[in-house]
Order: C-alpha cells, then sequence, then structure tokens
C-alpha cells in the first residue's frame, strides 16, 4: 500500500474543504482498503467520514430516508425496510457477507469499484483504471461481464446489488459539498462508460452521497430481489432482478424492473414494465416481457450465457412474485 | 521503529503466549523481525512517493515517524495505546504489535473471514479495517472469548463436534459464529450456512461447523 495522510473531519463542509487533490474519502473501507492493497487506487490522502452525522433510517409520508453512513446490515434488517421494500432487504442480505455488510456504508456501497479482474490486476491494461491503456477483457476472459451499455472501451459490469434494487424504485441521492446539495436520480447518477470508462458517475470532486431517498410505493411490499450465480451465496451476480409487482384481479397493474450482473451500470428496463401493465398475469405475458430485456445487447465470447440466463431470471421473479410458482 | 517493536514485548502478551513454547516465541521474534522489514521497505519507497507527489506541486512529508498515529482502543477488555502508520490494518495491529497471535491472516482481501473479529460486539474484518479506524473502539479476538479457562460455548461446541481439521479458520469460524448467533441467525441449517458464508474452511468441515453452531446457540439459550 502507498502512503497516506489522514484526515477526520467533523463536519461536511470541512470534509468538503479537507478533500484535496488525489483524495479518497473512507468509510467502510471495504472497496477502498482492499483497491489500495492492489495499489488500484493510490489515494495521497484519506478524509475519514465515519464521524459525520449522515445516519437514520426513516420511514415517512413521501417515501424512505437512509442515512448514507448507515451500514447494509442495519438496513438489511430495519423493520420498515423489510416490510415496506422487501426488495431492498433482500438486495442487502444477497450482498458480500454478514461481516462486510457490518463495515460497509449504504453510499460506499453504491460506489463500489467493478468486479472485473483486468480492473484489479494493475500488469494489465484497463481504460477505467489508466484511461487509454486498452481492454483486455473485450478479448479476454469476459464471461461475467457485461452484454448491456458496453463500448469499444470498457465491458465491465456495476457489481452492487442494492444499486439495481434503487434504480427499480427510482430512488434518488442527495449529494453535499460544502454548502451545497443537489437531489440526482440513482438512474442518471450513473453513466454508462463510452470513451470514459474512468468517470463512472456524476459525483463532483468532493462531493459526499449524504441520502438516499426512496419514494413512497405502498405497493412496494409485493417485491424482491432474484441473484443467480456461480455459487449460493457470497458471490456477485451473474445476472439478477428487482422487481416490484402491483397485481389488480389477475391483471398486472403495475411493475418495477431492474437488472443487474448483465450492464455497465445498473439497468433499469422501462420497456418490460411497460409490456406487463395491463396484461394477463400468466407464463405468457412475463415471458414476451423478459424478452425486451435484452434488446440491444452484445454478448461477448464467454457470456452469450446471459441472454437468455437474464430473461429467465425475470420471468422466475415474475412467477415469484404473481404467486404463480 | 525498533521502540515500537519493543511495545510489543511480554507485558502486551496474552498469558498464553508469554507461557507458550519456545515454538511460539520463536514465531514471534520472527514476526517481530518481519514487521521490521515490511515497514522498512515502505520507508524507503517512500523517498519516491514524496518525489512524485513533489512534481504535483505537493511536498507531504511521509513515511517518517512523526506520521506515526496514535490510537487509543480497547483490545479485550484492556485499554492499548499504540503508535501505527496509517496504513497498518487493524489484523496486523493485534497480531504483530499486540502478539495476539489467535486472529489469522488468510486472504488479506475480505475474501475468506479468517481475520474475523468483533468491534463493539458486531463481527467484522480486521484486514479491511486500517487501525486508526478503531479509534476509541472496543475490539474482542479470539483470545477475549474465554472466561479464564472456562470456554466459550461456541469454542467448546466446535471442539466437541469436530468443527475444523486444520485449524486455521477456526478463529475466524468461531468470532463469526459467535456473531451469528448473537443476531439470531440461527432458526435453520440453511440460515446458519447462509449467514456463515463469508468464512471459508478449505478442509471442508462445514456439517460439524453448523452442528457446533445448533450447540453452542442451545447453551447460550439456556445461559449456559
Amino acid at each position: 500500500m502507498r502512503t497516506f495522510t489522514y484526515k477526520v473531519p467533523s463536519s461536511i463542509r470541512q470534509a468538503t474543504s479537507d478533500f484535496g487533490q488525489s483524495s479518497d474519502f473512507l468509510a467502510g473501507g471495504t472497496t477502498l482498503i482492499d483497491l489500495m492493497k492492489l495499489e488500484v487506487m493510490t489515494p495521497s490522502q484519506l478524509v475519514d467520514i465515519n464521524r459525520l452525522p449522515m445516519r437514520g433510517i426513516e420511514l415517512a409520508s413521501d417515501g424512505l430516508r437512509i442515512g448514507a453512513l448507515e451500514k447494509m446490515s442495519d438496513v438489511a434488517e430495519n423493520q420498515e425496510v423489510v416490510a415496506n421494500y422487501p426488495v431492498i432487504s433482500q438486495a442487502l442480505l444477497k450482498s458480500a457477507s454478514a461481516q462486510l455488510r457490518n463495515m460497509a456504508s449504504m453510499g460506499g456501497n453504491l460506489l463500489q469499484r467493478t468486479r472485473c479482474g483486468y480492473f484489479r490486476d494493475v500488469s494489465t491494461p484497463c481504460n477505467k483504471r489508466q484511461p487509454g491503456s486498452g481492454c483486455p477483457a473485450i478479448d479476454g476472459w469476459n464471461r461475467t461481464h457485461a452484454i448491456l451499455g458496453t463500448s469499444s472501451s470498457c465491458v465491465a459490469t456495476h457489481p452492487s446489488d442494492l444499486a439495481v434494487a434503487l434504480v427499480a424504485l427510482d430512488a434518488s441521492i442527495l449529494l453535499q459539498s460544502g454548502n451545497n446539495d443537489r437531489l440526482v436520480k440513482l438512474d442518471d447518477f450513473y453513466r454508462v462508460p463510452g470513451d470514459t470508462p474512468d468517470r463512472e458517475n456524476q459525483l463532483n470532486p468532493g462531493e459526499l452521497i449524504t441520502e438516499i431517498r426512496v419514494p413512497r410505493l405502498p405497493w412496494a411490499r409485493r417485491s424482491a430481489y432474484l441473484k443467480i450465480r456461480d455459487r449460493e451465496s457470497y458471490e456477485f451476480a451473474l445476472t439478477s432482478v428487482a422487481m416490484a409487482l402491483q397485481v389488480d384481479a389477475n391483471n398486472v397493474r403495475d411493475a418495477r424492473v431492474a437488472v443487474g450482473g448483465v450492464g455497465t451500470k445498473p439497468w433499469n428496463l422501462p420497456k418490460v414494465r411497460d409490456a406487463l401493465i395491463g396484461r394477463p398475469l400468466n407464463q405468457q405475458t412475463f415471458e414476451a416481457a423478459a424478452k425486451l430485456a435484452t434488446e440491444g445487447a452484445k454478448p461477448l465470447r464467454h457470456n452469450a450465457f446471459k441472454v437468455e440466463l437474464v430473461q429467465r431470471t425475470i420471468v422466475r421473479a415474475l412467477m415469484n412474485l404473481g404467486g404463480l410458482a | 521503529m525498533s521502540r515500537n517493536l519493543n511495545d510489543s514485548s511480554s507485558s502486551d502478551l496474552p498469558p498464553d503466549a508469554q507461557a507458550g513454547s519456545s515454538r511460539r516465541q520463536f514465531i514471534s521474534r520472527l514476526a517481530a523481525i518481519s514487521a521490521g522489514l515490511s515497514v522498512a521497505a515502505p520507508l524507503a519507497r517512500s523517498a519516491t512517493t514524496t518525489e512524485g507527489n513533489a512534481l504535483e506541486g505537493k511536498s507531504p512529508k511521509k513515511g517518517t515517524e512523526e506520521d506515526l498515529v496514535e490510537i487509543n482502543f480497547k483490545v479485550n477488555g484492556r485499554h492499548q495505546k499504540l503508535e501505527v502508520d496509517p496504513r497498518v490494518t487493524l489484523l496486523d495491529a493485534i497480531r504483530d504489535r499486540l502478539g495476539l497471535t489467535g486472529t489469522k491472516k488468510g486472504c488479506d482481501r475480505g475474501a475468506c473471514g479468517a481475520c474475523t473479529v468483533h468491534m463493539n460486539g458486531r463481527r467484522v474484518l480486521s484486514c479491511l479495517t486500517l487501525a486508526l479506524m478503531t479509534q476509541g473502539e472496543e475490539i474482542t479476538t479470539i483470545e477475549g472469548l474465554a472466561k479464564g479457562d472456562e470456554l466459550h460455548p461456541v469454542q467448546a461446541a466446535f471442539i466437541g463436534c469436530d468443527g475444523f481439521q486444520c485449524g486455521y479458520c477456526t478463529p475466524g469460524q468461531i468470532m463469526s459464529a459467535v456473531g451469528c448467533i448473537n443476531e439470531g441467525h440461527i432458526r435453520s441449517d440453511t440460515e446458519i450456512q447462509e449467514f456463515m458464508s463469508g468464512n471459508l474452511c478449505r478442509c471442508g468441515a462445514y456439517p460439524n461447523i453448523v452442528d457446533a453452531i445448533k450447540i453452542a446457540a442451545e447453551q447460550m439459550k439456556a445461559g449456559r
């Protein structure tokens, strides 16, 4: 690990002013310290934000607010979250391990870096880590990589399960720096790689995610996160789906759908939602809608299986939630 | 640095290490020596880092004694004060500086769970925690579980159920199992497996570990 200096600010304003060139914010550290050991990230200063007042899990009339420093495990086990937004709780519980969930913050989870093996290996080129150096994954080992939102510069997936659930629920994040704050839809926050895969999101230097806001959606009580992976637990998604379903008699009244493990960012699927709304609640409806999920998909040599797998994942989640399984 | 290495002499060592065999003393001396080397290497490199930063218009002094950070924290109920390089992980601090070598270094990347300890009663990975993040916190390691000669119910159950073979993952498994039981994630074998998935055992003692957790949970519930 490279040397660094260390600061512990006591206010958000101070955190922003402490943040200099080549600084990183330190929260749970589960991504940052790992990548600093690998020298993938080499900040010369860490600004430890763990003492800042970015906490609380509150269900109000306009929805759910979660402080960015809340731990994944506390949010996953919060009774309001479990009852009203099961998809958030399940996405969290299917992430990482119990120990990591006790450490990792909600804001940090949204900013975790890709698990692409080339990104994590400083002896190989990577456009995300070292812009312009090339992408060995496109013609290399790419079984776990993305099929949606890719470019000729980068095919790395976004690894967060939580982000998939939040994008499906149309959540926003509050970004603060100094005295300024702005509310950004999480779906808009993430960028597809294009020619600049090193720029993963809209966050400005010194700006912090301070809060997550999930709109009120009473029928999200019927929601779930389904994650398909190489082993049953403690593994990143090959495919995943975050789904909420509102049923009216035997028809789909409304739905929310986003998928993970297949996109360069959490992949929202408004077309799949539209193809479900007003249709009869049956397998034919689900299969027809799921086909739309992979429109424009660009499978690579080793990950073509994800095209069918993600469709099946969506259908199974719908069968489960629709009570047809 | 020699001053810091001397910190980890007898007074900080747990009773079992002080009374331990010559093999243990030999190994802990080796650990001290290698810790010295690992500190020396980055010191040598910091010259180039400083130069690199100077080119970017910065000239932070790094890697010298004045850059050490003082941390005050509690380990197994005892107050500890250490001066550490900011890069030192909690894992290296408790093993190399406090001589508490029960906590194991497996992958050192947050993937195996061998380094699991409790921070303020919650199970965490000490390899992905910087020592300076534990300022004012309470740490419990495997050495802090037993009450004197009386084993913690989870320790006893691991022995009773043969919950290990080589034993390297065992301290992490036990610390994680105590957390799993305290959290209440023991309603079925499947739930135990799910909430213990962050602790890998290459010997494959998993079925016996699940048995041990169920037995220990019953005993803890009964207040034994």
